[in-house]
């Protein structure tokens, strides 16, 4: 009962057409450019004349330089921190709303002091158009081909370049000529053509809203024109499809797989594949609370949530595509990079790369071309490091194969960051990796060697990436331990983890070939398999132990010897009935040990004590091979990654 | 996709990353307008469920229908909801009756929101935040790290761009993940409006004035207007040029009041 004071708009009163068409299309907007050229005036300028500016703000702005005996600056507009009218300069970006006829505008303020560059990445990453801002006295300066460069890597295509400061050269066009040549001859080589010059005076609003009488020469648009000319992005509905799950989610009985579309459009019984892994499986339905009607389709840039239709194995960082129109998946590519932290970004430095949701460390295993920082040109010497705001083209190298196109291709899936420690410490465009037949093996994941000197656990922790781990099944004959060992070592091993299965019947052919399987041998077998399994998970590896191992008080002995060394134990209890068992019978033993052919045989007439507290507990006569495997990777990778208790 | 649809995906995407990334996660919930927004996008991106808890900061001077949306929500939203209370500072007499405005304002609100955070060690904050809800609100990451101390180093924030946040938080600290930062007032009423998402009744106008945003009753004044439904009220804000927090007096109580409230940990 929805209580007197609480209202809800219902549904219906405005069709969801007339409300969408009401919403005013948005272009996102940057202004950049080099320190005082005067992208603050403009932007200041622009809201004023479009009366954007709150009510009173411009007079008491006026005021306060009238009492401090200032002219009145149009910056000052934008100047909200009381910091920044100190120094005078905008310390990060802004955003800033305003409309002028049907169109909306956020403008990113992007600021051009050389030490803000990450901020202006932070806000002009989100633009759609570019207006880059150069003061026509002192013509390009080094922010100026920085941020045209920056642009560049960024992709935005609609630029217009703004020769601010007209009325200082007497609105010469000779001069206006001059400065558009030298930008468009930096500018050429980067792909970024500028849609429109226009020559202006913010302080004066020539050429702002409306074409100016100072520039008779000039006939083509204002400001506001050429803005009015600009499309929103394009949204990438066109481009195959791109789904990069964030995360999966098992809250009631339903498994969804969340993330975004980042291209391409995802259709209820499509069939996805699934990369780097490249497993197989349709869509069952598009999920979304509160509906009215469950979505047939979910298009670029949505956030979505599916299930399939079999419970194949997935993890965030996945890219699912469509057959025949996946990605690149490769651990080496080229990329131009861009750089901000303090530290320089060092060849063969072992870094985190941000792909999407991909995460995987990764390094610089060759630097091709460097650009200056300051003059942006080609750097002769030859150089191990990318230094801060430089830019270069490289070659890294990632630990596991990861799923990407070039960012020419599809932008979003061709783009990563590189952290600096918990921070963003670079990004970069990928380009010119070559795609390949999706049938072909997937991509092996190798272990690089780099570490030197002493080897401690840590040291090992480094070198493979993980912890090692024992990841003991224990069940009846027939449960399907070898099926899932094997399977899981397969599917860990694609992910550059070091597995290994150490299976009973091996064990036995050499090892323990003195015992028989009398409970006293059985125990022994159980303790040399315990001991084996933990030298092999101190040395790195995640071992996979695939053993009957009937006998509670033994399995606890070998979780004992693995706590005593500080190595991480998983107890898997591969749960089917007798009767299955029997059933599947792979190796005909049940039906030996029931003509008594066989003695001893567990769960015939040797008992089998199921264990009480699992880690994990896979009922393999219910499920599916890849939904237990799914489970029990899933739990591994987690558990492989993190550090065991120390005892 | 509408410009709404776009927010709506945006923010979602947040939700989804935030709750990857903290495993002590909490949202913050006023009751206002922009919380419950929060909290439908929620629902939205886990489908259904809300799997962290949200919390009211109880000052005891909240306005009684907002105490009546709250019993009747925490129902309807199937939440898991903690309510904390300065009991402290309310023992010590800090009262509007008796105090001054920022003072009860930071006491009722601030300390007694670090007292929560301290006690359920939470390392992630999901707010409500709108860029263009006040200047200084402007500058706000998506992911914005707190030290220690609550505070806010809005001189040097760490950079964000193409969904890639700041996940990793030393002991003590925590993020505040802002879904809203990129939404106006107007685009939340509009969703609103397009959702049909509950809210209080104070927003629209009786006899004249309407609450434009809620907080504590005693300093909380109406702003004249006719706005009496959602569509007046979306038609007030295409023409309006009365700032949004005009009714919320601990923000004129000094010249630059916000700054201060929110370097102090204000949210």
């Amino acid at each position: 009962m929805l209580p007197e004071s609480i209202f809800v708009q219902p549904r219906g009163t405005a069709s969801e057409r007339e409300i969408a068409a009401r919403e005013p299309e948005k272009l996102k907007l940057v202004v950049v450019g080099h320190v005082d050229h005067g992208k603050s005036t403009l932007i200041g300028r622009l809201l004023f004349d479009t009366d954007a500016i709150p009510h009173g703000k411009a007079e008491s702005i006026r005021k306060a330089c009238e009492a401090e005996g200032m002219e009145f600056e149009y910056a000052f507009l934008l100047d909200a921190l009381l910091e920044e009218q100190e120094q005078n300069i905008t310390i990060d970006t802004t955003q800033i709303h305003f409309a002028a006829g049907e169109r909306h505008y956020v403008i990113i303020d992007a600021p051009g002091h050389k030490e803000f560059v990450k901020n202006m990445m932070t806000g002009a990453a989100h633009a759609e158009a570019a207006i880059l801002i150069v003061d026509a006295h002192e013509g390009v300066q080094e922010q100026s081909r920085r941020h045209g460069y920056l642009l560049s890597m960024l992709g935005i295509r609609q630029v217009i370049l703004a020769v601010n400061k007209m009325d200082l050269v007497d609105y010469s066009q000779a001069r206006f000529d001059a400065v558009i040549a030298e930008f468009a001859e930096f500018l050429r080589p980067l792909g970024v053509t500028p849609t429109h010059c226009v020559p202006i005076s913010a302080r004066n609003g020539h050429n702002l809203t409306t074409p100016s009488a100072r520039t008779p020469w000039y006939t083509g648009p204002s400001i506001l024109q050429a803005l009015d000319s600009f499309v929103p992005r394009p949204s990438g509905e066109e481009l195959p499809l791109r789904f990069v799950l964030q995360d999966i989610y098992r809250f009631d009985e339903r498994r969804i797989l969340a993330g975004r579309i980042e291209a391409g459009t995802l259709r209820v019984g499509d069939e996805l594949v699934f990369w780097p892994d490249r497993k197989r499986s349709r869509v069952k339905s598009i999920e979304h609370w509160n509906a009215a009607k469950a979505p047939e389709k979910v298009m670029a840039g949505e956030s979505a949530a599916i299930t399939l239709t079999e419970q194949i194995f997935v993890e965030r960082g996945q890219v699912a595509a469509h057959a025949g129109h996946g990605p690149a998946e490769a651990r080496e590519f080229h990329a131009r990079v861009f750089w901000l932290d303090h530290t320089p970004l060092a060849l063969d430095q072992p870094l985190t790369l941000r792909l999407c949701t991909q995460e995987v460390e990764a390094r610089v295993i060759a630097v091709q071309r460097v650009l200056d920082s300051s003059t942006m040109e080609v750097v002769n010497e030859p150089r191990t490091e990318i230094r801060r705001y430089e830019v270069g083209e490289v070659i890294l190298r990632a630990r596991r194969p990861l799923a990407f196109d070039n960012a020419d291709y599809v932008p979003v899936t061709g783009r990563f960051v590189l952290m600096h420690g918990r921070q963003i410490g670079g990004g970069g465009v990928i380009y010119g990796t070559t795609y390949e037949q999706e049938n072909l093996p997937g991509v092996k994941s190798d272990n690089l060697s780099w570490t030197t000197g002493e080897i401690t656990r840590e040291g090992r922790v480094r070198h493979f990436g993980h912890h090692g781990a024992v990841v003991w099944l224990t069940g009846l004959s027939g449960a399907g331990k070898s099926t899932l060992a094997v399977a899981l070592e397969q599917a860990l091993f694609q992910r550059g983890v070091a597995a290994f299965v150490l299976d009973g019947d091996n064990l036995r052919h050499g090892l323990c070939r003195d015992l028989a399987f009398s409970p006293e041998d059985r125990a022994e077998n159980i303790r040399r398999a315990g001991e084996a399994a933990k030298l092999m998970a101190e040395a790195g590896l995640v071992v996979i132990s695939a053993l009957i191992s009937p006998y509670a008080a033994e399995r606890d002995k070998v979780r004992s010897i693995c706590d005593a060394a500080g190595v991480l134990f998983c107890e898997v209890y591969i749960n089917a009935s007798l009767e299955t068992c029997e059933r599947r019978d792979p190796k005909q033993l049940y039906k030996k040990a029931r003509a008594g052919e066989i003695k001893g045989f567990t769960g015939i007439d040797s008992p089998y004590e199921p264990p009480t507290r699992p880690e994990i507990e896979l009922c393999t006569g219910e499920q599916s091979v890849e939904e237990s495997l799914g489970v029990l990777l899933e739990s591994v990778l987690k558990s492989a990654a993190k550090t065991p208790a120390k005892t | 996709m509408t410009h709404l649809d776009r927010l709506e995906a945006q923010s979602l995407f947040i939700f989804r990353e935030a709750y990857h990334a903290f495993d002590k996660l909490c949202m913050p919930w006023s009751m206002g307008k922009d919380s419950n927004v929060l909290l439908w996008l929620a629902k939205k991106a886990f489908c259904g469920k809300i799997p962290f808890p949200v919390l009211h900061v109880d000052t005891t001077y909240e306005f009684p229908e907002m105490m009546e949306f709250r019993e009747w929500a925490v129902k309807e939203y199937d939440l898991d909801l903690i309510v904390w209370t300065n009991q402290e500072a309310l023992d010590r007499g800090i009262r509007y009756e008796t105090s001054d405005i920022l003072t009860v304002s930071h006491e009722l609100r601030t300390v007694a929101f670090q007292q929560a955070l301290q006690h359920h060690q939470w390392n992630a904050l999901i707010t409500g935040i709108r860029r263009d809800e006040d200047a200084t609100r402007a500058k706000e990451r998506y992911f914005s790290p707190r030290t220690a101390d609550f505070e806010w180093n809005y001189k040097d924030q760490p950079p964000e761009f193409w969904g890639q946040f700041t996940t990793e938080v030393r002991q003590g600290e925590h993020v505040r993940v802002q879904p809203l930062l990129d939404w106006t007032e107007l685009d939340v009423w509009r969703y609103i409006q397009r959702e049909g998402i509950p809210i209080s009744k104070l927003y629209f106008a009786r006899e004249g004035k309407r609450f434009r945003s809620l907080g504590c009753w005693p300093i909380t004044k109406p702003v004249a207007s006719n706005a009496s439904n959602i569509d007046e009220i979306v038609e007030e804000l295409r023409t309006t040029k009365v700032s949004e927090r005009a009714g919320r007096e601990q923000d004129h109580a000094a010249r630059n009041a916000m700054q201060l409230l929110r370097a102090k940990g204000f949210m």
